[in-house]
């Protein structure tokens, strides 16, 4: 039990007199500091003669009810009337968070600063694509400069080091929609559609969204954290002294990589799914393993396949895009690099599957149906 | 001064070098051999230091001596292989982080870059420890508190309510120096408090610290690089090398040891301008004369 700080009235000659006895500290203070804010009534002293240990906590709850009563110190020690004489120093009636303004102000004020920012983005994001261009055509001038190293790196990077989990996510999706599509189409005897509906979905849609959403979440973030770092800790501006563009060096190597490996994880993704839905097929509808696969040859229109992979590198260049842009804007300090690490693989799947709702239209229009 | 040295004085006179064996007020830190390693890379080795009440203790050596992997070590951020750490009198291995009145409520801790929480105000973060510690002290005596430890750190008034991004570096450790004496700690500890500050700044952060250890009594435990510093507000230094403490005392008692790093860090051309500056500016006190 602690011994909390105390304090007693004492009455003498018409003058009251609040005497405090105990340790003054922080933390024994904590009873004390209400008795003395609610206390009514003059009190013309405060005697600390019976005060044992005082900290500046103590002082300023003595210093305050004092000045505010109007009251005389006495029996002070000479530690305790150099923190009193310190604490006054230091008062101040500042505020300790910022002034709010009412929730009505605040909800317009925030909607109005995120439509500011979503269109200043915009613009951004089309200037940022407009220098890779520029970097990209300064480098067809000069081939010298060309990193073929860094964009052999990031091909392994977001390409064969994905495939693994590209490979097992699309397995398994595969599985998924063969098993509910052959429960779903059994109901019209219509089973043996289950081939169709795999291998079509598979190449037309699923097989490049997933790989786009997974390529999205490992590389992009990537891109923006290992970037955002670099401008953190200056590296980017020593480059730019040396005379090396960032966007050549950084930039152009990832876009490019992610450009040339999404068509490949896609296509890649979209045969796993099909080989998941051909061991669904063996083992629930009775469809041989290989017939499946032979099945698929004979409904799956080759279009479905261009579809696909005219997709794939817009995709990969919206994600490499997302992720370099969001890592350049980092500016500041760490927590930085994680807000833009996040809004880089937002910003990337929702481009992708907005994109991607407009190229089913189109390729629908042209008559890929 | 207990009683028992008090006795002894009196009946042998002058006191002698020899300090009392173990009270908890004299020694507010005390550390036999102390080991730390990284892996297979060892840190400390052997270590012994003691702290004495009151003073204001410089800890130096070269980087990568282990100056900031002490201060962790104290303050049971650092695993520690072999040895005794005692704060307060208190083995550190069998503190309790739930005890209420445990030493972490009677140490503040200055981190090299303030290590202030960003998504809360100066004050804000001044109340966080207030409150974790404190539950039954009123917002408003919070607030109170708050305003003054601001003030108190040299701190301009309105920095209350401005977050640590809007603050200046010096700024910033002054607010961090806010925070760690918001529980009133009889220990402080301050890791390279002037780095990254320019000379007056510098100066002006080593007055304050000097200030405050005079004015609510505090025991520092100091790690610098600076020279400044160092002649500035140290009554003793410490010095870190071969994974040890080769020695502590005054800055005279170091300079007659042999140690070659002693001799080159003291005895360099940036030393002998902080004498000389030292020399210059304040004549007041007398820190260093060697009789601390």
């Amino acid at each position: 039990m602690r011994d909390w700080a105390q304090y007693t009235l004492e009455e003498a000659g018409g003058r009251t007199t609040a005497v405090i006895t105990g340790p003054l500290l922080v933390s024994t203070i904590g009873m004390l500091d209400p008795q003395l804010r609610a206390l009514e009534g003059p009190i013309h002293q405060v005697d600390l003669s019976g005060a044992e240990q005082v900290d500046t906590v103590g002082a300023w709850v003595i210093h305050r009810f004092a000045a505010e009563a109007n009251a005389e110190i006495i029996g002070a020690s000479d530690a305790a009337l150099k923190l009193l004489d310190t604490v006054e120093n230091s008062a101040s009636t500042a505020d300790i968070s910022r002034p709010r303004s009412p929730l009505i102000g605040r909800v317009l004020e925030n909607v109005g600063r995120k439509v500011i920012a979503f269109f200043i983005a915009l613009g951004r994001n089309i200037a940022f694509l407009g220098a890779i261009m520029i970097a990209f055509g300064s480098v067809i001038r000069h081939p010298r400069r060309f990193r073929m190293t860094a964009v052999v790196r990031q091909m392994e990077v977001v390409g064969v080091s994905s495939l693994p989990i590209i490979g097992l996510m699309s397995f398994l999706i595969g599985i998924v929609i063969a098993q509910q599509g052959a429960v779903q189409l059994q109901q019209f005897g219509a089973e043996t559609l289950t081939v169709n509906l795999v291998g079509r979905i598979t190449l037309r849609e699923l097989g490049v969204l997933m790989t786009a959403i997974m390529v999205a979440g490992r590389s992009g973030s990537a891109f923006a954290a290992q970037i955002g770092t670099m401008k953190l800790t200056e590296e980017i501006d020593a480059m730019r002294t040396i005379g090396v563009s960032p966007m050549e060096a950084l930039v152009l190597p990832r876009i490019l990589a992610s450009i040339l490996m999404m068509p490949l994880l896609g296509f890649f993704a979209s045969c796993m799914a099909i080989i998941g839905g051909a061991v669904i097929g063996d083992l629930v509808l009775d469809i041989p393993f290989w017939t499946f696969l032979a099945r698929i040859q004979e409904v799956v229109p080759l279009y479905d396949f261009y579809v696909g992979m005219v997709k794939a590198p817009v995709f990969g260049l919206i994600i490499a895009l997302a992720g370099c842009y969001q890592g350049m804007q980092v500016q500041g300090n760490a927590e930085e690099v994680g807000l833009r690490t996040t809004a880089a693989v937002v910003q990337a799947i929702f481009t992708v599957i907005v994109l991607d709702a407009f190229f089913a239209m189109f390729f629908t229009e042209i008559g890929w149906a | 001064m207990s009683v028992a040295t008090d006795l002894k004085d009196a009946v042998f006179g002058e006191p002698d070098n020899v300090l009392p064996e173990h009270f908890e007020g004299d020694f507010p830190i005390r550390i036999r051999g102390l080991k730390t390693a990284f892996g297979e890379n060892v840190i400390h080795e052997n270590l012994d230091l003691d702290v004495r009440r009151g003073e204001v203790l410089g800890v130096v050596g070269g980087s990568g001596t282990g100056k900031s992997v002490l201060m962790r070590a104290i303050i049971g951020l650092q695993p520690v292989q072999a040895g005794t750490i005692e704060v307060f009198g208190k083995d550190m291995a069998d503190d309790d982080e739930d005890d209420e009145v445990g030493a972490r409520s009677r140490w503040g801790v200055l981190f090299q870059g303030g290590a202030l929480f960003s998504t809360l105000t100066v004050a804000e973060n001044v109340e966080v420890p207030l409150k974790q510690f404190y539950p039954e002290l009123s917002q408003q005596l919070l607030d109170e508190i708050a305003r003054y430890k601001v003030v108190l750190t040299g701190l301009p008034e309105d920095a209350a309510s401005k977050y640590p991004s809007e603050l200046s570096g010096g700024m910033r450790k002054r607010a961090g120096l806010a925070r760690a004496l918001a529980l009133d700690p009889q220990l402080l500890f301050l890791d390279e408090p002037t780095a990254g500050l320019d000379p007056i700044g510098a100066a002006k952060f080593d007055e304050l610290t000097r200030e405050l250890a005079d004015t609510l009594g505090l025991t520092v435990f100091l790690i610098t690089h600076d020279l400044d510093t160092l002649y500035a507000i140290c009554d003793r230094v410490a010095v870190l090398a071969d994974n040890h403490v080769v020695a502590v005392g005054t800055i005279p008692e170091l300079l007659e040891t042999d140690h070659p790093w002693i001799q080159e860090y003291f005895g360099g051309p940036r030393a002998r301008a902080a004498v000389a500056s030292h020399n210059r500016s304040k004549p007041l006190d007398n820190h260093q004369t060697g009789e601390a």
